[in-house]
This record gives C-alpha cells, structure tokens and sequence, in this order.
C-alpha cells in the first residue's frame, strides 16, 4: 500500500460560542493515502468540513495531532500553514468562489502566479474540458463550468492533495456528472490524494474509499472492490 | 511582463469601482489642490518677499522727523548695532494727470546725489534712474505707470509745497517698500491715483526747503542687533528735530499687508485641508470596509490557495493607492490652476517683480504623500482586518447583524413608525459609528459652505459700519499742517463742496506701564455728522471730555479695562505727556483708533481750535469743478475719495468672494456627492437581498426608495446643525488668524447664510441619492435572491 498522505490522531475541534461548546470533531484518527480518491459522507454537522478545513490548513484543531507526509501541521503559525497551503494543497468549493472580475485563464493564473512548479493555465483547464472558454469571465459561465474552472485552479499547481467540499453540490447532475469525471481525470492521471464530501450517498461509489461521519467521530469505513464510472452514476 | 491575476483583479475592480472611486478622489482632489494652492501660495509669496528684500536691501527700521540736520547722520550711523544709515526727505505732493479728473496723490522720496539709494534699493522696469542734477526729472513706481499708460518721456504736474511743476517721466520702478502700495486715507491700492515718484536729492531739497537737511532715515541693522534698543537711541537723537518716533517692518504698511495675506494664507493652511483629507479617509474606509464584507469569501480563497497576509492587505491598500493616485493627480492640476489664478489676483494687489515657485516640487510631494497617507489611513484597519479574516471563516457568509430592541425601537413603537421607516433607523442605530461619520462629512460640507459665505456677511458688517456709520464723508483733504479751524471757511467756497467739517489727529504713543502702541487720536466737534465714533450696537456717540475712546483691539492690547489712565505720549510740537482715563471701548474693523474730545485735546495742546483734515461731502453734479480747485490748493497734503474708494474695493472684493464662493459650492458639492454616493451604493449593496424581498412582497418601487433615500436625507438633516456650529468654528478660527492691527474681522454670520449651505448640501444629498435610487429600478429580483450573498 501507498504512504500515508494524512495521518490524524485523536483530532477535536471544539466551537466555543460562549453559551454552548459544540463538538465539530471528537477524536478522530484515520490515515489518506496517495492516489487515493476518498468520499466523506455524513449529516450536516458531523464534522466532514471541519476535517477538510484542518487537513488542507485553514482551521486549526483544539487537540490531537494532524500530519501531511513527515510535517505535523498541528502548532503551525499562520504563515507556516500559508506556506503549506500553497505549496500542497489545491481546494475545490461548493460555491465555486471563482473571482468575478477575472476569466477562467485568470482565475487559474492566480494560482500558477505564486505556486513553484504550475502548469500552463491552459493546460489546466484543457484537463477540466474547457479549452474553449479560456477568456470568458464567470457570469458567462455556466454552473458546471465554474466548478470545473474552480477545479482546474486547484490542480494547476500540482498539488499533492485535491480537497473538494461539496464540488456538486450546486449542480444538476448532468453538470455534476462533468465536473466529477474532472475529478477522477486528475485522480487518475496526476495521482493527486483526492478528497471529496458530498450529501450525495451515490457519489459514493466511484470512490476508493468511504468514510461515514457522525456526531464528530468516523462511524464506518468502507472500500469499494469495483468503482463505478462518474457517467454511471446517476442521481 | 505578463500581469500578476491579483493585479488585474485590482485594475478591473478599480475601474468597476469608477463612480466611487472618482467621488472619493474628487474630495481628495480637493484636500490636495488646496494645500498646494494655500501652502504653496505661502511659500512662494514668503520666498519670493525674502528674496526681494534681500536682493534690494529692505531697510529694517523707519525714523520720521520734522527736520533734522545732515550732520546728524553720522551721529546715528555710530549707534551700536547700525550698519548703515541713510536719509533722505519724503513728501506728499497733489498730482494732475493729464486726462483725470480727480486729483491723485503722490508720495516723494529722494534719490541720493550719488544716483542708487544703499537702502529699499528700486529696480528699474524702464527707462533710465533721473540724472542727479535734474530739477524736474522723476521714476515713477511702475503700477502707476501703466495704470495711467505713462512711458519714460511722459510727463505730468504736481503741487510741490504749493509751487506747480511739470515733472518728466524717465523711468518706471519697483520697490521693495511697495508691495503694496497704499496710498494716504486709503482701503487698498489705487493704482492710478497713488503715485510713488522718485527725485532727485537736490531737487526734492530745494522744492521742500529742505536743504542740508532730511525727514527720514532708513537703517539697516547688524543681524543680532536689538531692534528695541536701536530704535531707544535714534528716538532719542531725532526727539528735539521732531521725531514722531522710529518703527520696525512690523508698523511698515506694505510688509503689514504682504505678512497679513501670509498669515491668512497660513490659517487657510490649517483649517481647509484637514478637512477634506479627513473625509476622504472615512469615505476609503467605508467604501473599502464594504468590498471586504462583499469580498469574504474571495478573500478565504485566496488565503486557501496560498496568498500571505500582506499580500491580501497590499492588495486593498493598492486600490486605496490608486483611488489617491487619481485625487491627487488631478488635485495637483486643479491647485496648479487655482495657484496661477491666485497668484493672476496678488498680482492686483502686491508688486513683486517676481514670484519664486522654489519650493514648489516640494509642496507637490507634501501635498502628494499626505494624500496618500490618509487613503492609507482610511484603508489600512480594513486592509488589516481582510487580512486578519480566518481563512476557513471566510469562506462562510458572514452572520447576519445583529438587531437588538432598544430604547430606540420602544421610541419608534411609541411614534407608530412605519416599517420602513423602522428600518432606516435601526439601520442607523446598527451602525453608529458609520451613521456618525457620514453626518460629521456632511456637516463639514456645510460648515464650509457657510465659513466661505461668512465673508460676505462679515464684510457687510464691515462697510456697514465703517462708511455707512463712522465714515460718511465723500472726500478727506488732508493738511500739509494743523490749520486754525477757521480756515475751514475758506473751503466752504469749494465748488460742488456741500458739508464741510474738522478733524485734529495727533500721533501718539499709548502707554499703560510696559505695554504701549503708535498709534493716532482723533477729535471732532461732538455735532460732527460725517465721522463719528460708532459703539458697539451701532450708536453714534460723542466722546466725552476728558477721556478717551479706543478700539477694543487697541485696549486689549494694552490690558486695559474702562476707567483705567491710558498715558499718551504726543509725538509732535511740544512732546508732553498727559494721562487720560479710559472711558469706553468700540468696535472697530479697520485700524486701530483712539479718539478724544475736540475741545479736550485742544486744550491739552494749550492751542486754539486746530484742524488737520477736513472732511468733506461733494455734490456729483460738480465733481470736476470741485477737483480742479483741490489742484489749486497749496496747504493740500493728500486726499482720499472715500466714495471712489469704496466702490472701488467693493467692486474687487465682490469678485474675489465670487469666485471664492463658487470654488466653496463645488467644494461643499464634492464632499456632499463623495460621502451621500458612496453611502448609498454600500446601503444598496449591503440592503439588496431585504429591498428585492420588499419589491417581492409587493412593495413598490417608491416604497423602496424611500427605504434608500430616507435614509441618505436623515443624516444629510442630522448633520445640518452641527455643520453650522462647525461652520462658524472655522469662521471664528478664521477671523482670529486674520485679525492684525491693519483691521479684523467682524464674527457675523447672517442666517440666510447657513439656510443657503443647508440648501446646497440637502438638494446635492438627494440628487446623489436619487441617482443610486435608480438602481433598484434595474434590481433583478430573482438573480439577487439566488445568489448567495
């Protein structure tokens, strides 16, 4: 089996809000490995994103321990965690959170501009399908398109990890079923560690891996034997 | 160079941003262009007086005798501290131009015999310096010339000590000792009617019968010198051959005037910029502060892919950077033109042959670096708070404000406010400190709308007073000497002469233990109907015997109180000192004036009724008659067309307040679009989800509106009376910085004055406001409710 990419220990991440202390996440310890394409599945509020924003940099926990590879990112500044972002960690959003006054080669070019060993913006987006809508800005894009732009952002600089919340989430499935055969068209061919959370139970089956979350902790783990191409899956 | 994406995020959002960026700029504009016109007009008039004083030799100290012997000179050249002494004999001589019909007034000095004086040393414009020998030979100061069209060769008559001469023009000049050239009696220059003529020594000696002899020193002093003590001792020489006592550059007309226009300039410095820079740095953090809020989530973006702290926070204080680079791009060309046109107007007034621009680069970069400092202080708490933002927080839409019930909603439930009014007050209440600072802009608008009207009203009063009251009289002849009153009779045969009354003047100097003043007493018959003594609510009142009045200035000056003794030192005939009680204090806005009873200060001088100046109302319809006889009159020192005068100076100041209100208007119109524009962009912004809901429900458009604009017009009514008091705070700061012993100005503000800025600023409010208000015409209610914020 490949290395571990993550590696968690006993991880928590408490909210205080002053009245109420709410449990996000509650000790939880699992291990991503290259090229592993992995789906988190879970109710809202079981703590899947707030997983996701720990792993890729973004939050940090209240306890327990986190690596990337050989780096514990638990008791990092901020501008070690910058660093690590920018250097590791490509991100793909919900709400595409594309930059409206920039085109698609733009918004992928925010990323090729400060990151050590990018792609061409275009060859990026040629990855996602979109060659020909290099220069059009978002609000001339549709849906699914952005999210394949956003896409494209995240794996222009070659990150080790891909970390996607809720990619489809705002998109039929038609629309979704193309920006999920992005995903898996990285995952295979750049080997990029992909993980995705989705409400959406179906999606489930095109990835390697499964883990279900509850109340803040992993409440099962399961593997797929067979996977299922983003085209079969329907929803 | 291929362009960082950040970059042109940053160019395309600026230019998105034009309308609210450009209203920020222009008031920026403003703050700049306003310091480099007032600072940089402070400077260049200060560098270009040193160098002029410099060059040509300004002398530092004045000394006027009656008659005093040549073999006098070195006796004051040997005071300690002096390191030349000149002399030389003045006069006043009546002038007929040819082709005018008033009589106009000439001022002589005498030219030394070795040609250039070593003091107040002329430049010459052209033509040639009068050859020594001469007897009729003249320069005159170049604004007469070319007021009158005189070239060297042309000539002109003057009463020369009651001898007519022909004199001959063989150069025009200027002088260094007028800058401003203000003639006896008078409000400002005349150009055509004030004459300065330069003569030669022996020929202005043997016209004034001065031979041997001089009526004036200059002094240049050694730099360390007392001043105080130097003037002590030439007093002291000059006392037995009537010395009226020496004065420094501070009593010296023309430096008194070119120092007050400094000073007001100065004071304009430090009121008007602040203000403009103040407002654009609120208005760059509110309208920053908005983008941030809209920007969350791109924001998080960027800091999830990698982006540092400061590269965010740089980003925003670029597009602070750039929103000053345009104000203060264009506020340097607009305070360019405004500083040629300033200067186009001392031109007017002040003769410099020059004006030195030096220090100008260094106002460009002050005025530069100052407005980018305060974008970047407006900016940099939002820039720091962008780049504060958590990253995984800022990918979350932030929570929605929170609303509390208050004092202010039990009030509102109380008044059965409507619902949207309900809004536009929680709306202010939410946010205090923004509501605050939009109504503190606002009523800066109008504060300076209302300081810059001041003038006009101040002005009023002044005139009102002076002429309408003090000063009726339409011409004051003035005496080589004291006349017996009697002689006024013969002026009585003056044609066109209609009321003719006396007025004895008697410099002095006014003593209250250390503290004294020059300065000159005035008495008139107490039935004088022409000048008068005018109190405080605008009464004519006689003074009465045995006292004095003074000017409040004056009395403040010298510490003090009614009923205090006021020593006076008379600095003619038998130099007695007397002691006189104070018995009232007036109001006075142009010099510094004292007055007693005729009769008392006659009696004091141990003489019959004398006179010095005569003042005079003429009938129009024999104003040439009346003026050919005045060129007749030999006992004539000088006279001042009070009426011409004031038309005149009304007819100038008129159309330097026009023009300076206008620029006000578009200053006040500037702030007011910068700060009511922007504030209801960022409502609108910030309020298009809850308005596209209203429009929903079935509000209607003008019901929405009033949301929007209702909002705008409650601070826009909130700031009106704290921009009066604001107002005449500046006019206040304004008459202190500019009061000097020359005149001060009256604190009158009309209330017209602040109901017509309140207009301006209230109808420029809802303008801006309604044209944001068109925007909700063109909200897309579905497109804002599906995204998300």
């Amino acid at each position: 089996m490949a290395p571990p990419v993550f590696r968690t220990e006993n991880l928590t991440k408490v909210y205080d809000t002053g009245k109420v202390k709410v449990h996000a996440l509650a000790g939880v310890d699992l291990e991503l490995y290259e090229g592993e394409l992995t789906v988190l599945l879970g109710p809202s509020g079981s703590g899947k994103s707030t997983l996701l924003n720990i792993l890729g940099g973004l939050d940090t926990a209240t306890s327990g321990r986190v690596w990337f590879r050989d780096l514990e990112l638990t008791g990092m500044g901020d501008r070690q965690l910058t660093a690590y972002r920018r250097d590791h960690v490509g991100f793909v959003f919900q709400f595409y959170n594309l930059v409206a006054s920039l085109t698609a080669r733009e918004n992928v070019q925010l990323v090729t501009d400060v990151s050590k060993h990018p792609m061409r913006p275009a060859e990026a987006l040629a990855l996602v399908g979109l060659e020909p809508r290099l220069d059009h800005f978002p609000a001339e894009l549709s849906g699914g398109e952005q999210q394949r732009v956003a896409i494209a952002r995240a794996i222009a600089k070659r990150p080790e990890v891909l970390l996607c919340d809720e990619p489809t989430g705002a998109l039929d499935s038609k629309t979704g079923v193309q920006v999920l055969e992005a995903l898996q068209r990285v995952n295979d061919e750049l080997g990029t560690a992909t993980v995705v959370i989705t409400h959406n139970a179906m999606i489930r089956k095109m990835a390697h891996r499964v883990l279900r979350f509850q109340d803040g902790r992993i409440s099962s783990v399961e593997t797929n034997d067979t996977r299922l191409a983003p085209s079969e899956i329907e929803w | 160079m291929v362009m960082h994406a950040l970059d042109r995020k940053l160019l395309r959002d600026f230019f998105r941003l034009w309308a609210q960026v450009l209203a920020i700029s222009m008031v920026l504009a403003c703050g700049v262009a306003a310091l480099l016109t007032s600072f940089g007009m402070y400077q260049a008039l200060g560098d270009s007086r040193d160098a002029y004083y410099g060059r040509n030799r300004l002398a530092d100290l004045w000394a006027p005798a009656r008659r005093a012997p040549m073999s006098l000179l070195p006796e004051i050249a040997a005071i300690p501290g002096i390191r030349t002494a000149e002399a030389r004999t003045e006069g006043m001589v009546m002038l007929d131009l040819p082709g005018r019909e008033e009589v106009a007034v000439g001022q002589i000095l005498s030219l030394p015999a070795s040609g250039e004086p070593l003091l107040n040393l002329p430049i010459l414009r052209s033509g040639r310096l009068p050859d020594p020998d001469a007897e009729a030979e003249v320069a005159v100061n170049e604004p007469f010339a070319l007021a009158n069209g005189y070239r060297p060769g042309d000539r002109f008559s003057a009463n020369l000590n009651g001898a007519r001469r022909e004199l001959t023009i063989t150069g025009t000049v200027l002088s260094p000792e007028f800058i401003y050239a203000l003639g006896p009696g008078a409000l400002m220059p005349d150009k055509e009617g004030f004459a300065v003529i330069w003569m030669p020594e022996r020929a202005v000696q043997a016209a004034f019968d001065m031979s041997g002899a001089f009526n004036s020193v200059t002094i240049a002093l050694y730099a360390g010198a007392s001043e105080a003590e130097v003037i002590d001792r030439l007093d002291a020489l000059l006392d037995p051959y009537g010395g009226t006592g020496a004065y420094g550059r501070d009593r010296q007309i023309s430096d008194s005037f070119v120092s007050s226009e400094m000073d007001q300039l100065w004071t304009m410095t430090v009121v008007l910029p602040p203000i403009f820079f103040g407002v654009a740095a609120f208005l760059v953090n509110m309208v920053l502060g908005r983008i941030v809020a809209l920007e969350r989530s791109e924001i998080g973006l960027l800091k999830a892919l990698g982006y540092s702290n400061t590269a965010i926070a740089m980003h925003y204080l670029m597009l602070a950077g750039l929103t000053a680079v345009v104000g203060i791009l264009v506020g340097w060309g607009f305070g360019a033109w405004m500083a040629h046109g300033l200067a186009t107007l001392y031109a007017d007034f002040f003769n410099f042959p020059y004006l030195i621009f030096r220090g100008s680069w260094t106002v460009y970069a002050i005025s530069g670096l100052i407005g980018l400092g305060s974008a970047a202080f407006g900016a940099l708490r939002v820039a720091l708070k962008a780049a504060r933002l958590p990253p995984a927080v800022a990918m979350q839409p932030p929570a929605p404000p929170r609303f509390r019930r208050g004092l202010i909603d039990r009030i509102m439930a109380r008044l059965r406010l409507s619902q949207p009014a309900m809004m536009i007050l929680r709306n202010l209440v939410r946010w205090p400190i923004r509501a605050a600072a939009s109504a503190l802009g606002l009523s800066m608008a109008v504060a300076v709308l209302a300081a810059a009207s001041f003038f006009d009203d101040a002005l009023d009063k002044m005139l009102d007073t002076t002429f309408g009251l003090a000063n009726r009289q339409d011409v004051v002849l003035m005496f080589t000497e004291d006349l017996p009153e009697i002689s006024l009779d013969e002026l009585r045969s003056l044609p066109g002469a209609m009321q003719i009354e006396g007025q004895l003047s008697e410099a002095v100097i006014l003593r209250n233990g250390h503290l004294e003043k020059h300065t000159g007493i005035e008495a008139r018959r107490p039935d004088s109907d022409l000048s008068r003594v005018v109190t405080d609510a605008g009464r004519v009142t006689a003074v009465a015997p045995g006292g004095l009045v003074l000017t409040e200035r004056l009395a403040e000056q010298l510490g003090l109180a009614i009923g205090d003794p006021v020593e006076v030192e008379f600095l003619s005939g038998r130099r007695e000192t007397v002691s006189l009680p104070l018995h009232a204090t007036i109001p006075q806005y142009i010099g510094l004036g004292a007055y007693a009873d005729f009769e008392t200060l006659n009696a004091i001088r141990r003489q019959a009724p004398r006179v010095s100046v005569a003042n005079v109302t003429i009938d129009e319809a024999h104003r040439a008659e009346f003026h050919r006889a005045l060129n007749e009159m030999p006992a004539l020192a000088g006279t001042a067309m009070l009426t011409d005068m004031l038309r005149s100076f009304k007819d100038t100041i008129q159309k330097n307040i026009d023009i300076t209100a206008t620029v006000y208007i578009v200053i006040a119109v500037l702030i007011t679009v910068g700060v009511t524009y922007n504030g209801a962009r960022i409502q609108l912004s910030e309020r298009a989800r809850e308005l596209a809901s209203l429009r929903i429900l079935g509000f209607s458009r003008g019901e929405v509106s009033f949301i929007l604009v209702g909002e705008t017009m409650v601070l826009a009514l909130l700031a009106q009376p704290f921009g009066w008091l604001a107002g005449m705070g500046i006019a206040w700061a304004f008459t202190q910085g500019v009061t000097s012993d020359l005149y001060e100005i009256p604190f009158v503000i009309v209330p017209s004055t602040f109901a017509r800025a309140s207009l301006i600023v209230l109808v420029t409010a809802l303008v801006s406001a309604l044209i944001v208000r068109r925007r909700i015409d063109r909200l897309d209610l579905v497109a804002v409710m599906k995204t998300r914020e």
